[in-house]
């Protein structure tokens, strides 16, 4: 099975580049504004989208993603018309990789067998989801494979050499490694460390590895694409987008370019470094 | 029920991965998962160790003053007209409630495991004393996360961490209470792996936590059966226990759970009402889901967004319980009433007059069902309730609430 992500990491890769990978929150700062945002994102230099699903306990999550969630549910997000942004995006987007990023809960409680087939059907192509570790494969990991989504599992710097091989088993379209014990937005990765990371984890597996947690400039972004196959730029983004905001909260006519102009500084970023 | 014909024992859980029937689990980022496998190692080790035990139980003895008195509430019994009540007198532990029981047991763990910063989630702040209690005890540094709402309705429990040498972190993230505080604590964890050692308070959490809580807990209920066969030569009729994340409760439960005769109950916090929508009661209120860790009852919108919980009791108000509790409810073993904001009212104010015992709001709730359950019993049946702690902290909030302050 070829799924979109497949695809893109291998044209990539023939272009000789790293890809970049753009997380922005579903219905942040409200439903319409975000999916906008989300159409925007491809002609920006984004090469893969990673869609926030809301969730109230992020537990993984530093304070800005935590914000951009709870401004999405308090907009009225809900998991159903995060799919709906998937399915709107696909009228003209047949190409860009969507991945959904989140928590096991709202997704349980949909019900998975009922949740993959609406995901897959509007056009989503993976999953990460942070709670689901290895050990509770069962639960989304393998029905998501079998429904024909990637399942991307995050490695860490907690992950040993022993443990990698479990945590890669069921991993596909990439590996997300996150450069930090830590939440995400937080500290700046050491990116002397990133490059030998990757390489720990390559030796393991023949998928392309992206790096996030922690890019903030093009400068960083072009650090991590050295010596990673793509990079992930989150909190950054949705900081871009509580900025443009007035003193409402509500969007203004700079939001969705201050995304997107922020995508295009990092794109830059990524693409200087030729493979 | 079918799950309960079929089970030989109620005391084997969890399995190797656990799960407790389909509850538990271990829901964590990939960043802790290697964390919490340590842990259970470790733990697995100690419980094999019987100089890790000698070392508990000295302290149980020296430092908490166990074994706790079983106390023969005679007053309240002829005030109930009903069957016996006995009063498991957890309130007296150093500290003040039965948290100090787990609090020891994790401390003593993490010194093994060359831990030297302890972190903990708290919500009444009786399980951040307890841990910054023990913390100074033995010269661990300590950081305690508190809601924020929960920092400002507790300030007495604060003031006690900070002259214990605490660092109290509020929390202004999400509801500003238990459940954000210990989604801080794990974010905490997440970014301080390597010296950090995680002290929940409760029997919930990621595997191995609900297992090694009531372990720890479980002293409750194995000195309780040893007093009541000492004092009545028999095993009791019934046991009353409240319940928040539920570790006093299942302390005390467990080692009657294989004991068909003994009936056991848990109370959770109504708040203004279970139909009100404004409780604390997982069981009788929410549905299964996957929170900090673990598969249990919660409350939540229909879209799986965690929902508030509302109790009296700061320590009850948390929207979920012990993935242990989850699974005793669907097997009918243990059965789970609720208590409201007015009823814990009233019982704290009934035993305080009473017995001149003035409970926490939690063990209130307790009380409130217990001679509900009493009154209708004959007078050889014999009940223990879990008085899991004592009312010192809530005396201001109680008299805001009955307008005694004047």
């Amino acid at each position: 099975m070829t799924t979109r992500i497949d695809t893109r990491f291998a044209a990539l890769k023939s272009e000789g580049r790293a890809a970049l990978v753009t997380f922005v929150m579903a219905g942040d700062p409200d439903h319409a504004t975000a999916l906008e945002i989300i159409k925007a994102l491809p002609k920006a230099g984004a090469d893969l989208i990673e869609i926030g699903m809301p969730f109230t306990d992020p537990m993984a999550d530093g304070p800005a993603i935590q914000a951009a969630g709870l401004r999405a549910l308090a907009g009225g997000e809900t998991l159903h018309s995060t799919i709906d942004i998937v399915r709107a995006f696909r009228v003209n987007d047949t190409e860009t990789p969507i991945i959904l990023m989140g928590y096991f809960n709202p997704i349980y409680i949909y019900g998975v067998e009922t949740f993959l087939k609406d995901a897959k059907e509007a056009g989503v192509d993976g999953l990460i989801v942070v709670d689901c570790p290895p050990e509770e494969d069962d639960e989304l990991c393998k029905p998501a494979l079998k429904a024909g989504l990637n399942f991307i599992r995050l490695a860490t710097p907690t992950t040993d050499e022993k443990r990698l091989p479990k945590v890669l088993s069921n991993t596909s379209g990439f590996v997300y490694y996150v450069s930090i014990t830590g939440i995400t937005g937080s500290a700046t990765p050491d990116f002397s460390k990133v490059a030998t990371a990757v390489a720990r984890i390559k030796a393991h597996t023949q998928l392309p590895v992206a790096v996030g947690f922690g890019v903030k400039t093009a400068s960083d972004a072009s650090a991590i694409a050295k010596g990673a196959d793509g990079v992930v730029v989150g909190s950054a983004l949705v900081e871009a987008v509580r900025k443009s905001l007035d003193a409402d909260g509500k969007a203004t006519s700079k939001t969705i370019g201050a995304v997107t102009a922020l995508v295009s500084e990092i794109a830059a970023g990524v693409r200087a470094v030729k493979k | 029920m079918t799950i309960q014909q079929t089970l030989n024992s109620f005391r084997t859980g969890p399995d190797e991965t656990g799960h407790f029937g389909n509850f538990g689990g271990r829901f964590v980022a990939e960043t802790l998962m290697p964390l919490i496998l340590d842990l259970e190692k470790a733990y697995t080790e100690a419980k094999a160790d019987p100089a890790f035990h000698a070392e508990l139980t000295s302290f149980h003895t020296h430092y908490v003053g166990r074994p706790s008195p079983l106390y023969f509430a005679e007053r309240l019994t002829e005030h109930v007209g009903g069957a016996k009540i006995y009063l498991k007198r957890d309130e007296l532990n150093h500290t003040g409630a039965h948290k100090i029981n787990n609090v020891l047991g994790q401390i003593l763990l993490a010194r093994r495991m060359g831990k030297t910063r302890i972190i903990a989630e708290t919500g009444a702040g009786q399980h951040g004393v307890a841990t910054a209690t023990a913390c100074a005890r033995f010269g661990l540094k300590c950081v305690v996360y508190m809601g924020a709402v929960d920092v400002e309705r507790q300030k007495p429990n604060v003031f006690r961490m900070r002259m214990l040498g605490a660092e109290i972190v509020p929390v202004v993230s999400g509801s500003k209470t238990l459940k954000d505080a210990m989604n801080e604590a794990l974010r905490d964890w997440v970014s301080n792996v390597e010296d950090t050692f995680y002290c929940i308070g409760t029997s919930a959490g990621p595997h191995p936590y609900p297992m090694m809580v009531r372990d720890f807990q479980s002293i409750i209920g194995k000195e309780a059966r040893e007093q009541m066969l000492e004092r009545e030569g028999r095993l009791p009729d019934s046991l009353v226990a409240c319940i928040g994340g539920g570790s006093n409760a299942i302390g005390l439960f467990h080692p009657f759970l294989d004991d068909a005769s003994v009936a056991i109950y848990g109370v959770e916090a109504a708040g203004h009402g279970v139909a009100s929508g404004a409780h604390a009661a997982s069981l009788n209120g929410g549905r299964p889901g996957v929170l900090h860790g673990n598969r249990t009852y919660l409350l939540m919108d229909a879209d799986g967004q965690i929902a508030e919980a509302h109790s009296i009791s700061a320590g009850l108000d948390y929207p979920g319980i012990g993935p242990e509790h989850a699974w005793l409810h669907d097997t009918g073993r243990v059965t789970y009433l609720s208590t409201t904001d007015s009823e814990a009212l009233e019982a704290f104010q009934l035993l305080s007059k009473l017995e001149g015992i003035i409970p926490a709001l939690e063990p209130a709730h307790a009380i409130a069902r217990a001679v509900e359950i009493a009154a209708s019993k004959p007078k050889d049946h014999l009940m223990i309730v879990n008085l899991c702690g004592r009312g010192d902290k809530d005396i201001f909030s109680v008299a805001e609430h009955l307008g005694g302050m004047e």
